[in-house]
This record gives C-alpha cells, sequence and structure tokens, in this order.
C-alpha cells in the first residue's frame, strides 16, 4: 500500500519524463525555443514551428476567460451570499452536470447553435463575414466548459471566510453587495485567483469540444473571428498520420509535452495557492 | 443639508445593490440556462434521427456513407472500455486514499504530498493522458487495442476517483477509527471493514463519476482505443466508443450520417444524465448515514 | 411626557426552523446604561442580541415575530431601512473580526460607506475613535499595516472603534471578552463603563463576575424565556424567581 502511495507523486514526474523523451529526435535537431516560437509548420518539409499553434490555445483560452470569469463569479457569489438555500441545492447539482458533460457532446452543440450563432449573426453584426468556426466560437464553447471549475472552486473559498466578518462589515450599515465587495471579494482573493487560474489550464488542455468548433486552420488568429489551431487539436488531428512522416511523432509529443509543462505550472501555482487559503482559514 | 447628501448617497448604494443583484440573477440564469440549452439542443436534434437500429445494430458496410447499421459496436465498446478502465482504477484508488486516510498520521507529508499529486494530476488534460497512453502503449510493443484505450482511461480516471472517495473517507471521524483500534481490529481491517463500510455509497458515487467521466472521453482514446465496426471480443482487439463514434459521424460529409451524430449524443447524453443521477441518489442516501 | 427608551422590545418570538429560540421576550433597554444579558448556554442570548440589528435576517431558515422598537420605529417594519438601523449600533463580536484590511480602513470603513468625507477630515475621525477606544497611542505608526497583525486584544479594541466611527447611539457586545486574556478583558471592560456616557451598552454575557462588575441592568435568559429583569443591584440582592437563583448560586450554569 505504501508503495502504491507513491504512485500519484511519480505518475506525474513519469508522463513528463515519458514524453520528453519521445520528443527527443526532434530537440536533438532543432533548439526548444526556436521551435516554440517559429511559425512554419509544414511537416513534410520538415518545419515543426508550433508558435501558431500555441497562440491559437492563447486566444482561445483568453476569450473564454473573458467570458467566463464574471459570469462564474457572479454565480459563485450569488450562490454563497444571496441564495437561499433551496436555490443552493438545486443549483449544485445543475453545475455538477455542466462539468460532468462529455466534452464531445459540448462539441457537437457548439457545431449545432454556437457556430451557426456567430457566423450569422454575431460575426455580421460586426461587419464580418465568417463561417462560424472561429476563435469566438472555441472560446463560448469553452467559457461554458469551465464554468464549474471557476464557480466551485470559488464557492469553497467563500466557504471558507468566516461567516463573522461579514456580520462585522453589515453591523457597521454596509449592504450586502458592499460587504461582498469589500470583505468576501478582498479576503477571497487570492483565491479567487487559484479558481480563475485552474479555469484556464482547463481551458488550455481541452480538446475535443474546442478541436470541433475552432476552425482548425494554422495560422496565427488576427481577431476572434479567424480560425484558430490550439495545441490539443494538434494533437487529436494528426494522431493517425503522425507514424509516416519523420520527426512528426516527435513533434506532436513535444506539442504534448510543452501542453502539459504549461498546465502543470497553472495548476501547481493555483494548488499552492489554495492550500495556503485553507491553511490560513484553518 | 448633511442628512439629504447622506440620503442621496444612500439611494446610490441600494442602487448599486439592486444593479449587482440584478447581474448575478442574469450570470446564474446563464449557467442554468447553457445547462438546458445543450441538453435540449442534443435531445432536440437527436431524437428524430433515432432508430432501433442505432442501439441494436452494429454498422453494416457503408455505414458512415449513409448505409444501414447502428452503433452498438461504440455502445458496447464505451461500456467495456469504461468498465475495465474503473475497476483497475478502483485498484490503484481505493488502496492509496485508505492508506493515505487511516495509515498516516493526521498532519502526515505524505498525505499531504499525495492530495496535492491527484489535485495536479486532476487537473492534466485527458489529450496528454491519451499521448502518455500511447507512449507506454508503444513501449510494450501494443497496438492501438481495447488494453491500450482501458490503460489511457484508467489513467484519466485514476485521480478523479481519488480525490471524491478522498473527500468520502476524510469525513470518517477519527474517534471511529480509534473505537475500532480499541476493539483490537488492526489498521488494515479497520479501513476494509469499518471504513469501507461507513463510506460505501460515497465511494459507489465516486466510482460513478469516473465511471461517467470515463465514458464520455474521447481525447485519452483518440490514440489507444483505435475503431472498428466490430464488437470486440478480446483486450487485444480495437474497440470503438461512442465519443469518437459521434465525432466521426459528424466529421463525415453526409447530412444523413451527421443526423445519427446527434442521436448518437443523445444516447451519450442520457447515459450521463442517468449514471449522474444514479450517483446523486447515492449521494443523498451517503449524506444521511453521515456521523457527524 | 413620557419618557421612552429609545431601544425597546416587544413580544419577540424567534424561530430556526421548527424550534422556538425566542419566547414572547418583551423589555425596555435602560439609556445610557450597561445593560448585561445573562442565562447559560444556548439560551438565546446571541440570538436576542443578533435580532436587536437585524443580523438574523441573512440566516436560513429564521423567523422574527414582534417588535424591536428603535427611537419608536420598529425595525422589522418592511418600510425601514436596514443598513440605517445597523448604523445606528455598533457590534462586538466573541472573536474579534478585523475587516481584511489596514488599521486605518478598519476605522475608516464606516465613514467611507455612509458619507463622502474628504481625506484630511476622515484622518481626524480615524484618530478621534482609535484615542476613544483607547489604541491610538499603540497603533499611530504603524496604521497602513494589516489589522491582523495586531494582537487579539488590540484587535476588539480596533472593532470598538470602527464601531464607534459609524455614530452608533447603542453598542452591543457579544461576549466580547471571551477571546481575550484578563488584562485585555479588563481594557474592554473599563472602555464599556467609560462609554455609557454617550451610549446604551448591552452585552451578553456568561460570566457572572462580569455581570456583577459591569452591569447596571440584568436581563436573565433560561431557555428562550426572559425569566426576570431589572437595575443590577436589585436582581443580584434578592432574585424572584427561583431559577435565577439557582443560576446565581451556581446550581445551573
Amino acid at each position: 500500500m505504501l508503495v502504491l502511495t507513491c504512485v500519484p507523486a511519480f505518475l506525474v514526474l513519469l508522463i513528463l519524463v515519458g514524453l520528453f523523451v519521445r520528443a527527443r529526435p526532434i530537440l536533438a535537431e532543432k533548439p526548444f525555443f526556436s521551435l516554440l516560437f517559429s511559425s512554419a509548420w509544414s511537416p513534410l518539409k520538415g518545419d515543426f514551428g508550433l508558435f501558431p499553434f500555441i497562440m491559437g490555445t492563447l486566444w482561445v483560452t483568453f476569450v473564454s476567460l473573458v467570458l467566463a470569469v464574471p459570469v462564474s463569479l457572479l454565480t459563485a457569489v450569488f450562490l454563497s451570499e444571496y441564495a437561499p438555500r433551496s436555490v443552493r441545492e438545486f443549483t449544485k447539482p445543475i453545475i455538477d452536470l455542466l462539468a460532468g458533460l462529455p466534452s464531445v457532446i459540448y462539441g457537437v452543440w457548439g457545431v449545432l447553435l454556437v457556430v451557426p450563432l456567430v457566423g450569422r449573426i454575431i460575426a455580421p453584426f460586426f461587419g464580418v463575414t465568417s463561417s462560424g468556426y472561429t476563435v469566438l466560437a472555441g472560446g463560448i464553447v469553452l467559457a461554458i466548459m469551465i464554468f464549474p471549475t471557476i464557480i466551485s472552486v470559488s464557492l469553497e473559498v467563500f466557504s471558507s471566510i468566516p461567516y463573522q466578518m461579514r456580520e462585522a462589515s453589515l453591523s457597521l450599515g454596509a449592504t450586502k453587495w458592499e460587504t461582498v465587495r469589500h470583505v468576501v471579494l478582498k479576503k477571497g482573493l487570492q483565491g479567487i485567483i487559484a479558481a480563475i487560474v485552474l479555469g484556464l489550464s482547463r481551458a488550455f488542455g481541452e480538446t475535443m469540444a474546442v478541436l470541433m468548433v475552432v476552425g482548425n486552420i494554422p495560422r496565427l488568429p488576427r481577431s476572434v473571428f479567424d480560425g484558430g489551431y490550439p495545441l490539443p487539436a494538434l494533437l487529436a488531428n494528426n494522431y493517425g498520420e503522425m507514424m509516416s512522416v519523420p520527426l512528426y511523432d516527435a513533434a506532436l509529443m513535444l506539442a504534448a509535452a510543452v501542453l502539459l509543462l504549461v498546465v502543470l505550472f497553472f495548476n501547481v501555482l493555483a494548488r499552492l495557492i489554495l492550500v495556503r487559503v485553507e491553511r490560513r482559514a484553518a | 443639508m448633511i442628512l439629504s447628501r447622506e440620503s442621496r448617497r444612500l439611494r446610490r448604494r441600494k442602487m448599486e445593490e439592486r444593479i449587482f443583484r440584478a447581474l448575478m440573477a442574469v450570470s446564474i440564469l446563464i449557467v442554468i440556462g447553457c445547462l438546458v440549452l445543450i441538453v435540449g439542443t442534443i435531445i432536440w436534434k437527436g431524437l428524430p434521427a433515432m432508430s432501433l437500429s442505432m442501439i441494436t445494430q452494429i454498422p453494416k458496410g457503408g455505414y458512415y456513407l449513409g448505409k444501414e447499421g447502428g452503433i452498438l459496436n461504440a455502445i458496447i465498446g464505451s461500456l467495456y472500455l469504461a468498465s475495465g478502465a474503473t475497476v483497475l482504477a478502483i485498484l490503484f484508488s481505493l488502496p492509496v486514499v485508505l492508506y493515505i486516510n487511516v495509515y498516516t498520521k493526521k498532519r502526515s507529508r505524505l498525505a499531504s504530498l499525495t492530495r496535492f499529486s491527484f489535485d495536479v494530476l486532476w487537473g492534466i488534460p485527458s489529450i496528454v493522458y491519451g499521448a502518455f497512453g500511447f507512449i507506454i502503449m508503444v513501449f510494450f510493443g501494443l497496438r492501438a487495442s481495447l488494453l491500450a484505450g482501458i490503460l489511457a482511461v484508467a489513467l484519466l480516471e485514476f485521480p478523479i476517483m481519488s480525490r471524491a472517495a478522498d473527500e468520502v473517507i476524510r469525513m470518517v471521524p477519527r474517534e471511529l477509527l480509534e473505537a475500532s483500534y480499541s476493539l483490537g481490529a488492526t489498521r488494515l481491517e479497520t479501513a476494509l471493514k469499518v471504513v469501507v463500510r461507513q463510506c460505501l455509497p460515497g465511494l459507489l458515487t465516486a466510482v460513478l463519476i469516473a465511471f461517467g467521466r470515463g465514458i464520455g472521453d474521447a481525447a485519452s482514446v483518440l490514440f489507444t482505443a483505435g475503431f472498428t465496426d466490430r464488437i470486440p471480443t478480446s483486450l487485444l482487439e480495437p474497440a470503438a466508443t461512442l465519443p469518437l463514434a459521434i465525432f466521426f459521424q459528424l466529421g463525415t460529409p453526409f447530412p444523413e450520417v451527421q443526423q445519427r451524430a446527434y442521436a448518437s449524443a443523445a444516447i451519450l447524453t442520457v447515459l450521463i444524465l442517468i449514471i449522474s443521477l444514479v450517483a446523486r441518489g447515492l449521494g443523498k442516501r451517503y449524506t444521511r448515514h453521515i456521523i457527524k | 411626557m413620557e419618557i421612552r427608551p429609545h431601544l425597546s422590545v416587544q413580544n419577540l418570538n424567534v424561530y430556526f426552523d421548527q424550534l422556538r429560540i425566542l419566547k414572547d421576550v418583551s423589555i425596555d433597554i435602560p439609556d445610557h446604561k450597561i445593560t448585561v444579558i445573562i442565562g447559560p448556554s444556548g439560551c438565546g442570548k446571541t440570538t436576542l442580541l443578533k435580532s436587536l440589528n437585524r443580523l438574523l435576517d441573512p440566516l436560513d431558515g429564521v423567523r422574527v415575530e414582534g417588535r424591536v422598537l428603535v427611537d419608536n420605529v420598529d425595525i422589522y417594519d418592511p418600510r425601514t431601512e436596514v443598513t440605517e438601523v445597523r448604523k445606528k449600533m455598533g457590534l462586538l463580536s466573541q472573536r474579534p473580526q478585523p475587516l481584511p484590511m489596514s488599521i486605518y480602513d478598519n476605522v475608516a470603513y464606516g465613514p467611507r460607506i455612509h458619507n463622502h468625507v474628504d481625506k484630511k477630515r476622515l484622518g481626524e475621525v480615524v484618530e478621534q475613535y482609535l484615542r476613544m477606544a483607547g489604541l491610538w497611542e499603540e497603533v499611530k505608526d504603524r496604521l497602513g499595516e494589516p489589522a491582523s497583525r495586531l494582537s487579539v486584544g488590540q484587535q476588539q479594541r480596533l472593532c470598538l472603534a470602527r464601531g464607534l466611527a459609524v455614530g452608533p447611539e447603542i453598542i452591543l457586545g457579544d461576549e466580547p471578552t471571551s477571546a481575550l486574556d484578563p488584562q485585555s478583558s479588563q481594557n474592554v471592560e473599563r472602555r464599556l463603563i467609560e462609554l455609557k456616557e454617550e451610549y446604551t451598552v448591552i452585552v451578553v454575557t456568561h460570566i457572572l463576575r462580569q455581570a456583577k462588575r459591569i452591569a447596571d441592568y440584568i436581563a436573565f435568559l433560561y431557555l428562550g424565556e426572559l425569566v426576570e429583569h431589572g437595575p443590577a443591584a436589585e436582581v443580584f440582592a434578592n432574585p424572584r424567581d427561583p431559577r435565577m437563583r439557582a443560576y446565581l448560586t451556581g446550581e445551573i450554569s
């Protein structure tokens, strides 16, 4: 049992090492950073610049955060500070369900609803012609997928703030919202940042749903109405052919390793913050 | 004079309160609305394309060109795969979670490191588990198969299940363990007879949550499980999965086949809804037994 | 003209779900005195105190019946502005609850919320109330530090200053010394005695000796019922109710 208990900690390292070992062939040919920041992607010529994909990921993630953060935080504040018990009990399973829906389902829904919405309504509204398969569509779908993460982590953070602290603010004649703004949000700031970072890393690695709506064009997006090609989508789309082109699978494994590194960084950061918040509350 | 300034200010403050309350109401409606909209759209689009043959037949030749057949292969494949992965994940997860809750001291470094690792593992995207599963598969000289898929999905489920189980087991009061020791039970007996029994419904919920994740995940099986029109008869054969079937059907240029993708999506959604309802029901029952 | 006390409780009933926590409590709180609410733990002392400034409102499943009149206005009247009610009362809780901000901002919190005060004036206000709470000398050089760095005793006096800065008429203390060491407790008790010149003070305590030290007026609650109330000297000398007697002799606690 003791041996098994050491598995989780080592698994993280093992995955990282495994991916880098498999990426070694391409790292032997080209320096790491030139691969990261080169925009040339043509596997047949041996160009494996990951920059467009990294930027694609960043764009989609950014859009999703802009959409998800205000909605999620307001929802979390409502549920923890305003809602009566019955509403809270009613909403919690809904948020759990939202978290439990498979990403393919989000993808199908995105294709059915979000893509036409972007292509036919939002883009023309801004005077742009667009197929709808865009960074924006990916961002919208992703935003909904990270609602549950941000909401539930924020809820945990808010519940760790002593009720008496709110009472102190209320007893001074502050309104509920003033109490939320000056006390709850302020006291919970670190935890909220952690919640957002966790949502961000979720968005970063999400694959299928984004892949289905984002257009998959290996070019740097210049606006939210351009198609994009995030890293996870690159991995998913090319699994079939990667054995036939030299260095291709090494390049993809490098992409996976980069993805993992970024996600690990954000995750560890967020968890460290949360551990601190928890310890202070205890 | 001062009073009127203060009452004007009070009006503004109450206005601010109302504005933010309204924004919150809008936000929560968006969140709830999204779920309703997603499930609604999928069911509404999926139902018309649904037919008995969808769930009772495997694809006949040319299914993906719009010919006869169903996706029984994918439904069975997904069930095999998720069941196998879930069993494998239990085998790893339960001992670890029991160990960090029963065998270690209250403020054990090992326990907090393990919990931290679970949190981090939980955050790793499924596509990375897929890629890693692929590496393991190649390392052992396997081909894309049910077995390789089970491995990848088990990796994915491992942290999900462990975190949920840990949350349940952590609730067991330490006094209960001590009561068990004082009756002369060993740690192992305590873990299996007291903790597992006390937490059984909660643990089942954890297992179901992981199972639900496993059955719905596509990115991890993309590299590892392969895809086939047949129902696998051994661990070494490739297996179709429901999420991938949806993905492939949607990717074809034929409207009829895309319709079937919607129907398949509806099947998967209903499956997930059922699993989470059962999990929730068990969880509810569990709270009745909590010793507070 | 009849002199009405500015805080009066009439037939107050409080329910948590089905449980009746306060049973038909009626009491006039004398102005400019220290009223001490005593009674065994779990008898509704804190609930009574919190019902006075509507701090029970945000709790799930709480129902309040009856009237609480502050300056002849029923605070549970739907037309009453709850923030105004609370502004009239400063609260000291069991554990001091400094807000997550600097010492200065803690005291300035109320004035900033309620009225625009210019910077210079605000600085004066903060100093004035920190002095009143007997904290000024200890913190005047570190006003910008987070309030959480103060000792618990200092925090409680900061909370007092913070409450006073809103300009209340009434000070509510919910076992305000229970988390403090003897010396800090004494310090807070002394402040309360000073403050009754200007404010009406209501303190909940389960420490009988503390009640004897500071009380002008006593209210004895037992299982949600207001068993006995009256001037402290009278009540302590001749308790009328047998339960009050039993409590004073230590048979119930």
